[in-house]
């Protein structure tokens, strides 16, 4: 069987993988990170979204092969240093969760949204928040939430 | 007051764990030496099983062992049974079909369970699952429209012509009375259309049986894990009682899906001692899809009458209830007792009756889902009302202002008691707050821009703080639906508070640590609050039909009401003062009138110690445990205005703004209540507009079976929503709440579909009013009404 490596929250991991599994496989049974979630098996709850190369991708939609050689971050991985990332700290002061199952991928679908576009406001986001099902919070938090963060790391 | 108590927007506590990864759902659990589970599913929707053939995938790698029915017999497993037994008109018992762990002769909808593949992996199983062969000989579909035809197929031989009950509620004789001295009748035929609940974690189990203490562990994502030990030790007799643990860890959304209890978890556990390895089984989507108990499919005919000022006299409601293929864990009380007792809303209506006929139909069994029963009720009622103001000529507010209950209690003709509200203060609000005065401006300059503009109203009100146990008893509950809580103070001071509710998403772990904050004085890093563990949590009914605040902290505040008073007892005697005399004010017991004082950690430790007071009067230790029973349902009510604009030339519609005014009873955390309302609204919205759970009529398959056919609301779906809260105080629970789970997916189908036929014109669109729907009904329609 092949073997990946690829650096995940920082540390250089390999593993063996068949053709055949998933990043987000790879990241929960394999490296045991299971912040990362799988909400369906169409690639559209974005449950999954984690970073390679700074870049949010639906890891149930990526082979781990393809992540061979690339940076990786996931849920775990955000709060560097074990300080909380604003837009973490966001979601929990706007109550943009409930019970919590999406949002490891609303957040790193958040940070990537803010990175690309600094200035957003509440159309842009519901729409740029087309792949990430939420059926609790009924997204008005959510979308308080990251217009929160957005203006807080702009300032 | 503490700074975290009753009333504040505490921020939550369980967010720090899920906001890190760090949550602790069931796929994320593994046990060492565990095997996974592959269920082989019917593709027919109705079939006989002829033969199934094990061979080659028995010889596939890694198979460990591949169950059947007949295994699940030999072993003396029964079926899974339905809580809710309803009699029919003619006093006749429901008539309930046996409900397999694994269908051993006949499959009776796409999705049922037929084989058990258990192997070293996943892969591998699903591998092997491939292998298995059943030769099936299908049978005809059976679905809601023609389920009760002559020479339908039959689901079960038990329930002839396909009807599981005919169930009646009200006074006939006094309705047709009130119809026949009517100035006007209004009548309206309704569909509720079928959704599935679709938390977005899917369900899952692992099954871990212990030899050595011939012991079962079973992880599962439930709402009421005591409530499936019961079930799978007294009625499926997969073990005894007190030899089954059951955990539900931190579970990803229920909306009633996780209630009930299902042929997997089942499997799992039995399995496990037969394989004597831990299994584990997480669904697919598709899986989800097929296989979770879905919720509404309600057909219905409904009639108003109505004197000339436009009171009204009398409903009549004639209902056709979608059961599914199996009766599932509640799904018998959903469309009688949770449904015909609120027809009444929030009006004073003389005379009530309704008929509802629960059928059983080839599809995935059906059950209650947020808000279960009362959605469809109130969308009978809110449409009706609103067509009837509509052909009278009354301004839609006022003819429910005219018709509302002013004074309480009000005893309504089904069954229910209201106790407490004050329904023109919420409508007066969401008047203000949506600015109604305002309308007719908005809507010409909408039409100005090409646009039809229309407006929706929903009075609605619910029963919840389920509920009083007689009560229940006597309408055919097999449970008593009261909840326990233990309060367990530690020698230094720190409390666990062990509860029957189940949080699964609702914020329990932040607003009962408020509560008990509240009582005590003290900071919320000094509460712990336990649920979810059989092996933890003396007893509970879980959580459900908005019932963890009214009847689970109402638990919990009489198990600190007895710790009170024990640390009183002991507090006096310490300060040799009169019981009486002592009271515990911001953390601490002080003598009234003195400056004698002990803080709350001097006091529990001295419980422990057993130093310094009686213990021969007094016990040492501080735990107290309470069972709280209902004396009343509550009733949360509140007005909603939906406002939209339609597209005529796509059929698109756009919710531009969204009013909830809720009466709730008292608040414990109004941001979280908030959310509560935002994720309902969108559930009920969803439902209005873009969810629908289709049969194909004439093979059963499911056609909107993946999140490409069936339409989840989106983040650009919505505006955001205005809510409000008029709070009158619940007079039958010792907080005053009234719970607020469900009211958004309650409240807003109807005043959507209310909006939508307002802007056309027309009397009623099916829901989901999709464009297609809108479209078709403004070409349909013969005047249309702008651009
Ligand atoms: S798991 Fe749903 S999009 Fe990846
Ligand atoms: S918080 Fe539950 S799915 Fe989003």
């Amino acid at each position: 069987m092949p073997v990946v490596t690829m650096t995940v929250n920082g540390k250089s991991v390999s593993g063996e993988v068949e053709g055949r599994t998933l990043l987000v496989n790879f990241i929960r049974d394999q490296l045991n990170l299971t912040g990362t979630h799988v909400g369906c098996d169409t690639s559209q709850c974005g449950a999954c979204v984690v970073h390679i190369d700074g870049k949010a991708v639906k890891s149930c939609a990526t082979l781990a092969l393809q992540a061979d050689g690339a940076d990786v971050t996931t849920i775990e991985g955000l709060a560097a240093g074990g300080d909380l990332h604003p837009v973490q700290r966001a979601f929990k002061e706007h109550h943009g969760l409930q019970c919590g199952f999406c949002t490891p991928g609303m957040i790193m679908t958040a940070v990537d949204m803010i990175r690309r576009k600094p200035e957003l406001d509440e159309k842009t986001v519901r729409e740029e928040l087309e792949g990430n099902l939420c059926r609790c919070t009924g997204y008005h938090n959510i979308v308080k939430a990251i217009l929160a963060a957005s203006e807080e790391m702009r300032a | 007051m503490s700074e975290w108590g009753i009333g504040k927007p505490v921020r939550r506590r369980e967010d720090d764990r899920f906001i890190r990864g760090r949550g602790q759902y069931t796929d994320d659990i593994n046990r060492p030496n565990q095997t996974h589970a592959v269920f082989v599913r019917s593709p027919h929707a109705h079939a006989l099983i002829r033969s199934i053939d094990l061979e080659e995938a028995n010889a596939a790698p890694g198979v460990l062992a591949i169950l059947t029915g007949k295994d699940v017999a030999e072993d003396g497993l029964a079926g899974l049974i339905c809580g809710w037994t309803v009699h029919s008109k003619d006093g006749s018992e429901m008539k309930a079909g046996g409900h397999p762990i694994l269908a051993a002769e006949k499959v009776r909808y796409v999705g049922d369970h037929v084989v058990l593949v258990l192997a070293e992996t996943k892969a591998q199983a699903l591998a092997a699952a491939d292998l298995v062969l059943v030769d099936y000989e299908p049978l005809p579909a059976v679905s809601l429209k023609n389920s009760t035809e002559p020479g339908s197929a039959q689901v079960h031989d038990e329930a002839p012509g396909n009807l599981c009950f005919e169930w009646e509620l009200g006074d006939k004789a006094a309705t047709e009375d009130a119809f026949s001295k009517a100035a006007r009748t209004v009548s309206i035929d309704l569909a509720n259309n079928r959704l599935v609940p679709n938390a977005m974690e899917p369900r899952a189990a692992i099954g871990d049986y212990d030899a050595g203490r011939d012991e079962y562990t079973l992880w599962t994502t439930s709402q009421n894990p005591h409530v499936a030990r019961l079930v799978l030790s007294a009625f499926v007799g997969v073990a005894p009682e007190h030899k089954l643990r059951v955990i539900a860890p931190d579970v990803g959304g229920g909306f009633g899906s996780k209630i009930f209890i299902y042929p997997e978890e089942t499997a799992c556990a039995w399995a496990s001692k037969k394989i004597g390895r831990p299994i584990k089984w997480t669904a697919d989507r598709s899986e989800a899809f097929l296989a979770d108990a879905h919720g509404r499919d309600h057909l219905s005919h409904a009639e108003l009458a109505l004197d000339e000022d436009g009171k009204f006299l009398g409903l009549k409601v004639k209902t056709k209830a979608n059961l599914g293929a199996y009766l599932s864990t509640f799904s018998a009380a959903v469309p009688t007792y949770l449904y015909g007792t609120l027809l009444s809303g929030q009006y004073d209506i003389p005379a009530i009756y309704v008929e509802v006929d629960g059928v059983y139909t080839t599809t995935s069994p059906v059950d209650a889902y947020r808000g279960a029963g009362r959605p469809e009720a109130t969308y009978i009622v809110e449409r009706i009302v609103e067509t009837a103001a509509r052909e009278t000529g009354f301004d839609p507010a006022e003819m429910r202002r005219m018709n509302f209950v002013k004074t309480f209690p009000h005893q309504t003709p089904v069954i229910m008691n209201y106790d407490i509200g004050d329904f023109e203060a919420s409508l007066d609000k969401a008047l203000e707050v949506a600015d109604y005065a305002g309308f007719p401006d908005r809507k010409e300059e909408a039409a100005k821009r090409g646009k039809l503009r229309g407006i929706g109203f929903s009075t609605y009100i619910e029963a919840c703080g389920i509920a009083p146990s007689a009560a229940v008893g006597s309408l055919g509950a097999g449970v008593g639906l009261w909840e326990s809580a233990e309060v367990q103070v530690a020698p230094t001071g720190k409390i666990e508070v062990f509860t029957g509710s189940h949080s699964h998403g609702q914020g329990h772990e932040t607003t009962f640590a408020q509560l008990v904050s509240e009582r005590t004085g003290l900071p919320l890093e000094d509460i712990e609050i336990i649920h979810g563990d059989t092996g933890r949590v003396q007893f509970g009914m879980g959580t459900y039909g908005s019932r963890s605040g009214a009847v689970g902290m109402s638990a919990i505040f009489k198990a600190i009401d007895k710790v009170e008073a024990k640390a009183r007892k002991i507090a006096a005697q310490l300060m040799e003062a009169a019981e009486d005399d002592v009271v515990l004010e911001n953390g601490a017991f002080t003598v009234k009138g003195t400056d004698k004082s002990l803080s709350w950690p001097e006091v529990t430790l001295a419980a422990y110690t057993g130093h310094g007071f009686d213990t021969a009067e007094i016990e040492p230790g501080l735990k107290e445990s309470a069972f709280y029973d209902p004396l009343n349902f509550t009733f949360p009510a509140g007005c909603h205005i939906c406002e939209v604009e339609i597209d005529p030339e796509t059929g698109v519609t756009e919710i531009v703004n969204f009013t909830a005014i809720d009466d709730f009873g008292t608040i414990i955390n109004p941001m979280i209540v908030e959310g509560q309302v935002h994720g309902g609204l969108v559930q009920g919205i969803g439902q209005a507009l873009y969810e629908h759970g289709i049969y194909d009529e004439e093979s059963g398959q499911l056609m909107t079976g993946s999140f490409m056919d069936y339409c989840m609301p989106r983040a650009d779906n919505f505006p955001g929503f205005k809510l409000g809260f008029t709070p009158t105080v619940c007079p039958s629970n010792p907080m005053g709440m009234k719970g607020c789970g469900e009211a958004g997916a309650i409240g807003s189908p109807p005043a959507v579909i209310n909006a939508i036929t307002d802007a056309l014109g027309i009397k009623d669109i099916p829901m989901p009013a999709t464009p297609a729907r809108v479209w078709a009904a403004i070409q349909n329609s013969a005047t249309p009404k702008a651009a």
